[in-house]
């Protein structure tokens, strides 16, 4: 069985940047003593000191404020956002404030906020969401969100490295369900590069986070009934690798794109308008989107199961578009 | 009807008690308060000739505060300001040119015409430009006083609010990280009485802003904000104590908004006597009868330096109205660190 998982991944890629570079520092609620509320800052505090794997008060705005401040004088933040979906409290800090620093002043803001994100948990409306979609919609922020453990480690460490704000959008379904072989030592995963998880050559199924999974899964059951799925991971969500995903259209034709965030003016919608403009006489067939319904997360199990993406629903966008 | 009449009579330090500004301090204090004045009345003319684009928020009779504090910090702390201070961006040394370029929108401005008014930063010297977002700039100050820290240097960082920001939730949220990380940081409150057109009694019910650091656990001080020598004072200690590692400061300045909001407001909400009653308190003349008193300068210097400061104006119009306009395409470029300049605070 491969042997490390997807949280683990990201701890050891912190780890490691804390090692090499001591102007890496770790803030946020609890992450300290504690470990933070998922683990993955347990054990810093002993080797880094409380200084550098700071517990702040509760008050996600400052806490990435500060994150702003401290990456302007020198250091490259790590804040955690105990679930992804208390951002919406450093919403202004972000998209006003640290999206704009270089654009209007020309300083570099090396900020790194990890946002434990998704559903699948039954963690409610307030415990489950994927907030991407606002900021993907803002100037100046990278977005970052791994499907694998080996992209994980190499993603946080690649975001880290970046001279920009990079939201870090870590899939809490999969930190413990998601396992890989990951090699030894150094390795970052540049941002803005996806990834063909699976080539095939009827239809393309373009997703991120805890989609690309699905869609794998999805690969299998279509491949039985001799559909031939291309997977694409995005891996990164701003700056997006197009390229990989109009290359992908050209040669299957048919497209299918899944994401957990909601799917109005969601990032799919983004996608499939690029398509359009930049692929349409290749398209066999509609683009077709699977994201979550435009609710709040449910909190009870088949609700929330109804509420999501799955392998089966994109299996079923899949065959319709396959057919079409 | 002013709200302000039922709040205790601001503080008003005896003109002699200042401790030991130097000659040279008090001369600073005089020079960029004076120059503040001269812009403010220059940035008004230029405004209704249409040479400045979008909105004016004078600081005119806030040049005491803004001066006075600024000064008080040294190279290797960091500058916050907010919109009326025009006045902190001129005692940390902001050139003229850019100032006037900015509001004008040219391409020599520091954003290169990409933002507009007193947004203006400046990473050499130490100064971050903020944004509109009232509020926004509390918790990035103390970050960086905290990155300070873990740098092994002590930097004191400086921002500003009106009376209108202290009721905005990043009032609290900074001022109670900065006092349980105990860094050294500084609010200073321009008390000037009026939120746009809301009076304090409609903000806050305390007796003074001030008295609000007790909540936090930290000093508070309320001064005269039109008194530069106080608060130029007031700003020392508290710049000391955070130096000391005695932790952050709430610095209430008491002063009066002069004139509108921005320029295009005519203030018809504000009680004549009550500009009557600040006019008297006007912070150039007051330096300046201080000055003369003490003997620091004479009269002759007064005209001297009028001729002086005029010139440095003139010089700083002319540049900024030769300055090209950017190119239009210049707005598709600078959103990431990549492009470059990707500077840093030092
Ligand atoms: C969060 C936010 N809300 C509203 C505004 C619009 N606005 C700009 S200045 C201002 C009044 C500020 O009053 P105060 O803090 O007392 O500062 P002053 O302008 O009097 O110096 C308002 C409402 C803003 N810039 N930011
Ligand atoms: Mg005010």
């Amino acid at each position: 069985m491969p042997t490390t998982t997807y949280i683990d991944a990201i701890s050891e890629g912190l780890r490691e940047e804390m090692r090499r570079d001591s102007t890496v520092v770790c803030l946020g609620e609890d992450i300290g003593v504690y470990g933070g509320a998922f683990k993955v800052t347990d054990g810093f505090i002993e080797e880094f000191g409380a200084a550098r794997v700071l517990d702040t008060p509760l008050a996600e705005s400052s806490i990435v404020g500060m994150a702003i401040g401290m990456a302007l004088r020198g250091l490259r933040p790590v804040a955690e956002m105990q679930f992804a979906d208390f951002i919406s409290m450093a919403f202004n800090q972000l998209v006003n404030n640290a999206g704009t620093l270089h654009y209007r002043f020309g300083f570099k803001v090396p900020m790194v906020v990890r946002c434990p994100s998704g559903g699948g948990i039954h963690g409610g409306p307030f415990h489950s969401t994927n907030p991407e979609g606002f900021f993907f919609h803002s100037p100046g922020l990278k977005i970052v969100a791994p499907s694998t453990a080996y992209d994980a480690k190499g993603l946080i460490k690649g975001a880290i490295r970046d001279d920009n704000p990079v939201l870090f959008m870590e899939h809490k379904f999969l930190y413990r369900r998601v396992r890989d072989d990951i090699p030894e030592g150094d390795f970052a995963v540049p941002l803005g590069q996806a990834l063909v998880r699976r080539p095939g050559k009827d239809v393309t199924l373009v997703g991120y986070g805890s989609t690309t999974g699905m869609s794998l899964e999805a690969a299998k059951i279509l491949a039985e009934e001799g559909i031939d799925a291309e997977v694409v991971d995005l891996r990164t969500l701003v700056p997006m690798d197009l390229e990989t995903v109009i290359a992908s259209v050209k040669k299957t034709n048919r497209v299918v794109i899944t994401h957990e965030d909601r799917r109005r003016g969601g990032i799919g919608a983004e996608i499939s308008a690029e398509i359009s403009e930049n692929a349409v006489d290749y398209l066999d067939a509609p683009v077709v989107r699977v994201a979550a319904l435009d609710t709040p997360v449910p909190f009870s199990p088949p609700l929330e199961e109804y509420f999501l993406p799955s392998a089966a629903k994109i299996a079923t966008a899949a065959r319709r578009v396959a057919r079409y | 009807m002013a709200s302000t009449t039922e709040k205790p009579p601001i503080l008003d330090i005896p003109d002699e008690d200042y401790g030991d500004i130097s000659t040279a301090t008090m001369l600073d204090l005089y020079y960029y308060i004076r120059l503040a004045r001269e812009m403010e009345l220059r940035l008004i003319n230029l405004f209704k000739q249409n040479k400045v684009v979008g909105g004016l928020y004078p600081g005119y009779a806030h040049e005491a505060t803004t001066v006075g504090t600024a000064l008080a910090l040294g190279d290797d702390d960091v500058l916050l300001p907010l919109h009326r201070d025009l006045g902190a961006q001129l005692a940390r040394r902001q050139p003229l040119k850019y100032i006037f370029a900015q509001y004008m929108g040219k391409v020599d401005s520091p954003t290169r015409g990409k933002d507009g008014n007193v947004h203006l930063a400046n990473p050499e010297l130490n100064i971050v430009g903020c944004i509109s977002h009232i509020g926004a700039m509390f918790p990035v100050a103390v970050g960086i006083s905290y990155a300070g820290r873990l740098l092994g240097k002590t930097v004191v960082t400086m921002t500003y609010t009106g009376d209108g920001g202290t009721s905005i939730g990043e009032f609290h949220e900074a001022l109670n990280f900065a006092a349980v990380l105990n860094v050294p940081f500084i609010l200073v409150v321009e008390n000037n009485q009026f939120a746009y057109s809301t009076p304090t009694n409609q903000q806050y019910k305390v007796k003074r802003i001030a008295d609000r650091a007790a909540a936090y656990g930290i000093a508070g001080e309320q001064v005269d904000g039109n008194n530069a020598m106080a608060v130029y004072a007031a700003t020392r200690r508290a710049v000391e104590r955070g130096r000391r590692g005695e932790g952050p400061t709430l610095l209430e300045c008491m002063t009066m908004r002069m004139m509108g909001h921005s320029v295009h407001d005519p203030a018809g909400y504000v009680p004549r006597e009550l500009l009557e009653e600040w006019k008297a308190k006007d912070p150039v003349a007051r330096i300046e009868r201080y000055l003369l008193r003490k003997r620091v300068l004479t009269p002759a210097d007064v005209k001297d330096w009028t001729a002086r400061l005029q010139r440095e104006v003139d010089e700083a119009v002319e540049f900024a109205e030769n300055s090209p306009l950017p190119q239009a395409e210049d707005a598709a470029r600078g959103v990431w660190a990549e492009e470059g300049p990707a500077k840093s605070l030092h």
